[in-house]
């Protein structure tokens, strides 16, 4: 599979790298080179300065033949607006996107979008894990 | 009107007096709390400090009756989300961006924003406006029809002087509207008219054919 990942932060760097252990071709896209620091240095994949919003930039990542597309960034809008490129524009047959507002997650997801909400799946996580140790306390 | 400016920089801080003094309700958001307290001291309580791009912030100041929202902040993502959140949640009729890349325009209108607007196109096309030797000037474009209205004109280095204009080869969508001669009076152009150096010619054209149309007036 051919994957664009935007952002190389905590998140996207380590998705970067296990995508590139399991063979897949991967290319990196970050507007600030500084971030490329957080991959391995057994990174196989391409890391590419660009900013993700740009549609030159998509197009240089290889976003024509990209079979999925993810945006990992910091800013809800800067993921959002990304990949309604990738997605309206050049038709990427999976297209992901991290929002971080619950809100404008359930909205972009209504518009067609596969998104994430970081905030809402952690939450729950914490929910899920605190009421088992309890459950656990009253037996 | 109600109207709502998200982003209360200097763009949105003018356009919120301008629109002020023209007598419509207007409210800006602003999410630097100090920008919003000078334009408050300044202005009166015509600025909402919150993030423009999020669902809540919009539903607190009653978007959902405002006529019209205008995102001028100074990122393109942020305009586009202000604008899809204030058409899809709250069914604004009439939504207005600001691009700071020209190019985000087709792709602003394909994701549902109602008119975008880019400084670099309009300095260049009031430079191609100035500059006399620009021979094809956009005048005014009518979005729904796919259509552009240019000013065309005839330099004296143009091979198509002296020729009719049933001998031009015009593309097909392109139609000459009007003759505005250098001395003489505006007539409205027939098969046998004969152009002439120094004519402005006003046509209507798709944008797609402008750059055919200005190569079938300049004879090249």
């Amino acid at each position: 599979m051919k994957i664009i990942i935007m952002g190389c932060g905590r998140v996207g760097a380590r998705f970067a790298s296990l995508m590139d252990e399991d063979g897949h071709e991967v290319t990196v896209l970050d507007n600030d080179t500084y971030s490329f620091r957080r991959l391995p240095p057994s990174f196989g994949g391409t890391a590419l300065f660009g900013n993700g919003i740009d549609e030159e930039a998509q197009k240089r990542a290889g976003i024509e033949d990209a079979d999925v597309f993810v945006a990992l960034t910091q800013g809800d809008n800067r993921n959002v607006m990304s990949c309604q490129i990738a997605k309206h524009v050049f038709n990427v047959p999976r297209v992901m996107c991290r929002i971080y507002d619950p809100l404008r997650e359930e909205m972009y997801s209504a518009l067609g979008l596969e998104t994430i909400s970081p905030t809402k799946v952690f939450a729950q996580l914490l929910k899920d894990k605190v009421e088992k140790t309890e459950e656990k306390a009253e037996d | 009107m109600y109207i709502i400016v998200v982003g209360g920089g200097r763009l949105g801080y003018y356009l919120l007096k301008a629109l002020l003094n023209e007598g419509h309700e207007v409210l800006v958001l602003e999410k630097d709390v100090r920008i919003c307290k000078t334009i408050t001291d300044e202005l009166g309580s015509v600025c909402f400090r919150g993030d423009g791009c999020e669902a809540s912030t919009l539903a607190e100041v009653g978007t959902g009756r405002a006529d019209m929202l205008v995102a001028v902040t100074g990122d393109d993502e942020d305009n586009l989300v202000a604008c899809q959140v204030a058409k899809h949640k709250h069914n604004v009729p009439r939504t207005i961006a600001r691009l700071r890349n020209p190019q985000n325009a087709a792709l602003f209108k394909k994701l549902g924003v109602d008119v975008t607007i880019s400084a670099t196109d309009i300095i260049l096309e009031t430079i191609e406006r100035e500059v006399p030797t620009h021979p094809v000037t956009q005048l005014m474009s009518l979005d729904e029809k796919g259509l552009v209205i240019v000013d065309v004109k005839i330099s004296p280095e143009s091979t198509t002087v002296g020729k009719m204009v049933k001998e031009l080869s015009l593309p097909k969508e392109s139609h000459l509207a009007l003759i505005i001669p250098n001395e003489g009076s505006t007539h409205v152009p027939a098969a046998n008219t004969v152009l002439r150096a120094g004519d402005q010619i006003i046509a209507v054209t798709s944008p797609e054919t402008k750059e055919a149309l200005k190569a079938a007036m300049r004879g090249i």
